[in-house]
């Protein structure tokens, strides 16, 4: 069974439509990067597997469960699929600790010694152990994005969404993240990325989409789509990217 | 003139007494007014369209009426439009203070929670969390900590609109002070006195408040 199905998704806003009739699978163990230019509905893409945006047309479903079911299937979804975002969104008063103990306590029931002792794991791995007393605002945001993969580790999902994870950050705290990302995928954990940075597309991606004007305009290998694009608009988009 | 001290000395008993009422209407009128308006707050800023409407028609009568209009309502209107309602007068101080403090702590309320960065939500709600816990462990902590400067003023100006409540002669600070000066016409001393027992109140408040804040650091 697919993780991920999109089955001819119609995504709206207002007049416009932001993604137009998407059908596509990914299935476990896939780390598919997601490209296309601004406004192109790659982030809505994204936001729409873990309901964030609702969809108008179609169906989709995450683990087999329908996005358009009723509110407790929707948090059951939410909580198969970790979500990270451009501007980080930790919780501000709380420290790095205690935002990655936040989901296990509030979400899955875990006791507090429990989700300690897991958010204590996942800091290290993460490479902020010295740092997990500080406050988000007593970290750098390369710091604060690997908090909050840390974050969105600990509910324990099976699916990992970023939402341009880096593209908040200066360039030289960019690869700390980057780093994470990839050892994420070394483990095998699923993950859909949308992003700019076309060296983790092709070194860490096993499947590329390039989304432009809310239709999949490919759907391949990175590799083979990066050195070798085959419409003049990936080669155009590729060129302002790079 | 000559300031005569031993009439302050005097009256140090009465406008003690007057200080307590104050005092009581005043925390208990804040403490009601606490609790409706983060209801009322809460309402406006996330509640179903009908919620909302009360709460906002609720906001626009009380903050488009006097609080002496409001107080003489409740005390004297209210008991004639209900017959078998007895109201007494420092319930009806205590009441016209909830409702009235109530109106503003809400738009206060309602402020602060919509201030909140909406990636914060989304945060809760990308985990699973249901909304009334995304509000209670996420926005709400948020949005308290910058609640606490417009409720500081709230708190000084209800204590100090307490004193409008002479006009139904509930022995507040301010009614103390007039029947004193009514007896012994020492207007000087006696609105002297008031005036300072009142700063000291509202210096306590404020410095109460600054504490919190230290402790709480804006975010």
């Amino acid at each position: 069974m697919s993780m991920v199905e999109f089955r001819n998704v119609t995504k709206r806003f207002g007049e416009s439509t932001v993604l137009d009739g998407i059908s596509l699978n990914i299935d476990a163990g896939e780390v598919v990067v997601v490209v296309g230019p601004s406004g192109s509905g790659k982030s809505t893409f994204l936001r729409c597997i873990n309901v964030l945006e609702t969809i108008e047309g179609g169906d989709l479903l995450v683990d087999g469960q329908s996005v358009k079911g009723p509110p407790a299937q929707v948090r059951a979804i939410r909580r198969e699929a970790g979500m990270v975002f451009q501007q980080f969104n930790l919780f501000p008063q709380m420290t790095a600790l205690e935002n990655v103990m936040f989901g296990p306590v509030h979400t899955r029931g875990a006791s507090r010694q429990e989700a300690r002792a897991q958010a204590q794991a996942l800091l290290g791995k993460v490479g902020l152990a010295e740092r997990m007393r500080h406050y988000p605002s007593e970290l750098s945001g390369g710091q604060q994005q690997r908090v909050a993969i840390a974050r969105a580790l600990a509910i324990k999902p099976k699916l990992m969404l970023f939402d341009e994870p880096t593209s908040a950050l200066d360039p030289e705290l960019r690869h700390e993240v980057l780093k994470v990302m990839r050892d994420l995928a070394e483990e095998g954990m699923t993950m859909v990325v949308v992003t700019h940075e076309m060296e983790f597309a092709r070194k860490v991606g096993s499947r590329l989409i390039f989304i432009d004007a809310g239709k999949v305009a490919h759907d391949g290998p990175p590799t083979e789509l990066l050195s070798n694009p085959p419409s003049q608009r990936l080669r155009d988009f590729l060129q302002h990217v790079a | 003139m000559q300031f005569d001290w031993s009439v302050i000395w005097a009256s140090v008993p009465n406008l003690l007494d007057g200080t307590m009422m104050t005092v009581k209407i005043t925390f208990w009128g804040l403490a009601g007014g606490f609790v409706l308006g983060a209801l009322a707050g809460v309402a406006r800023a996330y509640g179903p369209r009908l919620l909302s409407g009360i709460a906002q028609v609720y906001i626009a009568v009380i903050r488009g009426t006097p609080i002496v209009v409001q107080v003489m309502f409740i005390y004297f209107a209210l008991p004639l439009m209900m017959p078998g309602l007895r109201v007494d007068a420092l319930w009806a101080a205590i009441a016209t203070l909830i409702i009235n403090s109530g109106a503003y702590i809400a738009e206060i309320v309602r402020g602060s929670l919509l201030s909140v960065h909406k990636g914060l939500k989304e945060a809760g709600q990308a985990m699973g969390l249901p909304f009334h816990k995304i509000l209670v462990h996420i926005i709400g902590p948020v949005a308290f900590r910058r609640m606490i400067p417009p409720l500081g003023n709230q708190c000084i100006i209800s204590l100090k609109d307490s004193s409008l409540f002479i006009v139904i002669g509930v022995a507040e600070l301010t009614r103390q002070g007039q029947e004193i000066m009514a007896s012994n016409f020492r207007a000087v001393e006696i609105w002297s006195a008031v005036a300072i027992i009142y700063l000291i109140l509202t210096g306590a408040l404020a410095l109460a408040l600054r504490l919190v804040e230290k402790r709480m650091r804006i975010l």
